[in-house]
């Protein structure tokens, strides 16, 4: 399980792309690219090892007005959880 | 003609120079032959041309990549590119100062093939010795900030320490470990009586991955591939013909995966007299095998055909003599029986190795 005071980053495999053909975000990293919804390029690219999960809530608020912060809080401690499973993102202490 | 596909992974073969002489290893039989045609400008362009096409990640392999004096350059090419690049490397000839400049240059990953768990077992598969230097740069890989790949092909003589495999690659703290059973082309082929497993063996070896697998989530990628000979239905070779990589072998081919050029009848033309895109798109070899209207039955009507694409040309090639046949790994194919009558082999005694070499006896240089 992931505090909300965590600090996510990315692991030191995986990178970030902009896709110039869809617009959209890759995770690059070794054999493997995953191709990012919308959201989830939003949420890894606030991963910077600085920011706690609450931050990046409180950052993604601003283009999710619509969505009642504890539920964005919860869909991004899920997300975050399962990158975590696949070794993609590391969340120190 | 049907449009090409977006290529995500460049595959750079700079050289099939290697100084090891691994009795599975996946270059041509015939590598000696084929000389590296590309130089370093040849080989940006290539970069910057498949980037544009849609390349997101380059392989910097071979042979043996660190051969080539201008791998820093092309380093430097892919990371001005973004591209995401590995470099796969035996481990020979490495020091410690060309993997801290590598890495200063923006190298993203480094796989290091190992063959064994064992120095003596190792160096027998190499050729030569090797073993304790290969521990060596895997450890600097690590030191120096590297993710770092583990590559262990298995066969029938190794198959057994996979345990020991997985705890050399959790020594050396690597963040991926591929256990890949060898493919039979290619080397591996000439060399299939003393290196195919049994199926009892390796459903051992499956069980051990897929434990280690599990006990090491998130912390270490475990990869299990199984070889063709023991399935029911073949795997995606490549994901599919001129799908998803593309190849460039040393002499500057342009290819769907590494052995392509070793089927008879195909054309691919060369980087040095066209562009990555028109070749990618109308080289007569890549379109010959994309799609599904070179099927034959039982592909054509398959609901497989989607998923497996009719499985590896080559390995149709080589145990049919036709490169359109249905892939004979599949259980449905009507050559199927010369899959079944390798693997009632693997129970024979040992066979001796034919080594990779330049040499016609495949004695290995000492």
């Amino acid at each position: 399980m992931i505090p909300p005071s965590g600090k996510p980053a990315l692991a030191g495999k995986a990178r970030l792309r902009f896709d110039r053909a869809t617009g959209g975000y890759l995770l690059l990293y070794p054999e493997r690219g995953l191709q990012l919804n919308p959201t989830a390029g939003s949420i890894l690219k606030l991963c910077d090892g600085q920011r706690t999960v609450d931050a990046i809530v409180a950052e993604l608020q601003k283009d999710y007005a619509g969505r009642p912060a504890p539920e964005l809080q919860k869909d991004v401690l899920e997300f975050l959880e399962e990158m975590e499973r696949r070794g993609l993102v590391q969340v120190p202490g | 003609m049907s449009t090409a596909p977006r290529p995500y992974t460049l595959v750079a073969e700079l050289t099939y120079a290697c100084p090891l002489h691994c009795v599975y290893c996946s270059n041509p039989v015939d590598f000696a032959r084929r000389h590296d045609g590309l130089d370093t400008g040849d080989w940006r362009r290539v970069l910057r041309e498949a980037e544009e096409l849609g390349v997101v990640q380059v392989n910097f392999t071979g042979g043996e990549p660190l051969l080539r004096a201008d791998l820093e350059a092309l380093v430097e090419e892919a990371r001005r590119l973004e591209l995401y690049s590995n470099l796969i490397t035996s481990g020979i000839p490495l020091e410690r100062g060309r993997l801290e400049r590598l890495r200063r240059l923006g190298l993203d990953n480094v796989q290091v093939s190992i063959q064994d768990s064992r120095p003596v077992e190792s160096d027998r598969i190499a050729g030569r010795e090797a073993f304790g230097q290969k521990l060596r740069a895997a450890r600097w890989v690590k030191e120096l900030g590297f993710p770092l790949t583990m590559n262990t092909v298995l066969h029938r003589e190794n198959l057994a320490r996979i345990g020991e495999v997985i705890a050399l690659a959790e020594e050396l703290r690597a963040d991926r470990l591929e256990l890949a059973n060898a493919q039979y082309l290619g080397w591996a082929l000439v060399n299939r009586g003393a290196l195919l497993p049994r199926g009892e063996e390796l459903e051992r070896a499956r069980s051990i991955a897929a434990a280690a697998r599990q006990r090491l989530q998130g912390r270490m990628e475990v990869v299990f591939v199984v070889p063709d000979y023991h399935v029911e239905f073949p795997p995606a070779c490549m994901d599919g013909w001129g799908r998803r990589f593309m190849i460039v072998s040393p002499e500057g081919l342009l290819l769907p995966c590494l052995l392509a050029h070793t089927l008879p009848g195909l054309s691919f033309g060369n980087v040095r007299e066209q562009s990555v895109a028109d070749l990618w798109t109308s080289s007569p070899g890549l379109a010959a095998f994309r799609g599904e209207g070179w099927m034959p039955e039982p592909c054509r009507s398959c609901e497989r055909r989607t998923v497996d694409f009719g499985g590896c040309r080559c390995q149709a090639f080589h145990l049919t003599g036709d490169a359109a046949a249905t892939d004979p790994a599949c259980s449905l194919s009507r050559d199927h029986a010369k899959i079944e009558a390798a693997r009632a082999q693997a129970a024979q005694p040992l066979v001796e190795f034919r080594y990779r070499t330049a040499r016609a006896d495949g004695a290995p240089a000492r």
